[in-house]
């Protein structure tokens, strides 16, 4: 049933409500391997609500969402827990355990794939040298050999959402979610994480899906496009057909890098700004 | 010169103050305090002047003390160290006691509310009892000594150190657990991982400072049977060998004063 081309991820109607507040509404996409998808939209257009539908942080509330044929929804326990292994996450925190090492967090990608008595040991933090070998292998991926023995909250949020990655490569993932992986990082370091993340998934044929709030992002790194606007999907197409129409489809107008949209909290005087 | 943020500065106030003054509700929460205190004084017989009237009796007391005897200072030395060693196994005891309570007693680490509560409870009783109950207690199962009161120790500390574990884990970013949970590792392993490297620093200085406790604890435990110099301390004062208890007095307060010296050390060393 699973080919080599069949779909690693299947949205079946999938709706999601929070009372009566309606987070995501009937989507539905088949997600196939190797793909990066990218999903845009609005602030509350339910982009980390789908996000969290697929690592199931949290349950559909209609429909389904399937991966290698298997319904998430019923799993628990050991089962859920092989699930989580087969899916990498990445947060715009990072959430990696800032008082370890950073060998020490790419090592935790490890644990799922520990056997017989090294299990046993590592939760003292003796993973064996062949472990070691493969985590610090990881990290040369994503060139951050050099800090490996370093405390985690030394780095910066750039090279610390790196060692998130080469966490990633370490727990040898079939899917890598990203929830606004560079929303926290300055415009070089994200493009930094962006290109990492985009060149690891096209070597192993990782799929990746991520959401971003910046369309250019997506249109630079992604090959299709998930546009969400209010719970529903407004886009679903390769990444070179999100035109300006497009765009205002999904957002409701164009959204311009040098028009910076903020209200002022306080009414502010014309006059008095101007005799300054 | 108008200033230009004269619009923002000037004008008229955009929220009223609240309507109930704060000055009334001081008086009265003033007045109240000082009608308890008030009534408590008379609980407790409260006659500062008596203390006055009879200071040449203090000072009769006191006149023993002033000539410290050092006729047994080996002997009450020895049990000085026996008194550290109490304080050390029963801080120890503490520690393995509250790793349990304190992992299950976590609102967000709890496997059922259940468990939570029970391990919740467990804490509040070990904390409510005192360590000289549980001497008692002690000295009745394993007879008079300084076990009876290093388990006397160990058990009263554990529910102390337990409610400030299962609070500082209360207290960890959830986002790093999360990190850890979401490669698929099992609940041991997020716990290794995502939770003791966060909460350990603050662990560590808590057992430092309750062995502080505990060395003061372990100084008076004897008066009930539990060892150490407390009950010279005890023996003394009670037969008036003034001179006596003025040494056993003078070597608490400074092995008190060792302890407090070099534990503040370790903890600014290690943590």
């Amino acid at each position: 049933m699973s080919g080599p081309n069949s779909p690693v991820v299947i949205l079946d109607r999938v709706g999601r409500r929070f009372g009566a507040q309606v987070a995501l509404d009937e989507v539905s996409a088949c997600i196939r391997p190797g793909e990066f998808v990218a999903i845009v939209g609005r602030s509350g257009a339910g982009k980390t609500t789908l996000l969290r539908c697929l690592s199931r942080a949290i349950v559909p509330t209609e429909g389904a969402v399937r991966m290698g044929g298997q319904d998430l929804r019923p799993l628990t326990g050991g089962a859920l827990r092989a699930q989580r292994a087969r899916v990498g996450v990445i947060y715009q925190q990072f959430n990696l355990v800032k008082r370890l090492r950073v060998l020490d967090n790419v090592l935790v990608g490890r644990l799922p794939h520990l056997r017989g008595w090294r299990r046993f040991t590592a939760p003292l933090g003796l993973f064996g040298a062949d472990q070691r070998e493969a985590a610090l292998r990881c990290l040369d991926h994503v060139g951050l050999l050099g800090r490996a023995w370093q405390r985690t909250d030394t780095l910066s949020g750039g090279e610390q959402q790196r060692v998130a990655i080469a966490k990633i490569l370490a727990q040898e993932p079939r899917l890598i979610l990203a929830d606004e992986p560079v929303a926290s990082l300055d415009v070089m370091n994200g493009a930094l994480v962006m290109e990492t993340l985009r060149r690891i998934a096209s070597r192993a044929g990782l799929t990746v899906i991520s959401t971003l709030h910046h369309v250019d992002y997506a249109r630079r790194y992604a090959d299709r496009v998930l546009g969400l606007r209010a719970g529903r999907l407004a886009f679903d197409g390769p990444a070179r057909e999100l035109t300006d129409a497009a765009i205002v489809e999904i957002f409701g107008a164009l959204p311009d890098a040098d028009r910076v949209e903020i209200e002022p909290a306080i009414p502010l005087g014309e006059p008095a700004l101007v005799t300054g | 010169m108008t200033s230009p943020l004269a619009g923002i500065l000037a004008g008229p106030p955009p929220l009223a103050p609240p309507r109930h003054s704060e000055l009334g509700r001081s008086l009265l929460a003033t007045l109240g305090l000082a009608v308890a205190l008030g009534l408590a004084a008379r609980v407790i017989e409260l006659r500062p002047l008596e203390l006055f009237r009879d200071v040449g009796n203090v000072g009769i007391f006191l006149r023993g003390y002033l000539h410290p005897s050092f006729a047994h200072i080996g002997e009450y030395t020895w049990q000085c160290v026996v008194t550290v060693c109490i304080a050390l196994w029963g801080t120890l005891m503490a520690m393995f006691i509250s790793i349990p309570l304190g992992l299950l007693g976590a609102r967000n680490l709890s496997p059922h509310p259940v468990v939570y509560f029970a391990a919740r409870r467990t804490m509040d009783v070990l904390r409510a009892v005192n360590e000289f109950v549980f001497a008692l207690m002690f000295v009745t199962a394993v007879g008079l000594g300084p076990f009876a009161g290093m388990l006397a120790l160990g058990i009263h500390t554990g529910g102390v150190l337990g409610k400030l574990l299962s609070e500082t884990i209360e207290g960890i970013d959830p986002g790093q657990a999360e990190g850890v949970a979401a490669v698929g590792a099992g609940r041991l392993n997020v716990i290794a991982f995502g939770v003791v490297p966060q909460v350990l620093p603050n662990f560590l200085s808590y057992v430092l400072l309750r062995f502080e406790s505990d060395i003061r604890s372990a100084a008076v435990i004897g008066m009930v049977g539990g060892g150490g110099i407390g009950f010279y301390l005890w023996d003394t004062i009670r037969s008036f060998k003034d001179g006596e208890a003025a040494t056993v007095i003078l070597l608490i307060v400074a092995m008190v004063m060792c302890t407090d010296v070099i534990s503040s050390r370790i903890r600014r060393a290690a943590i």
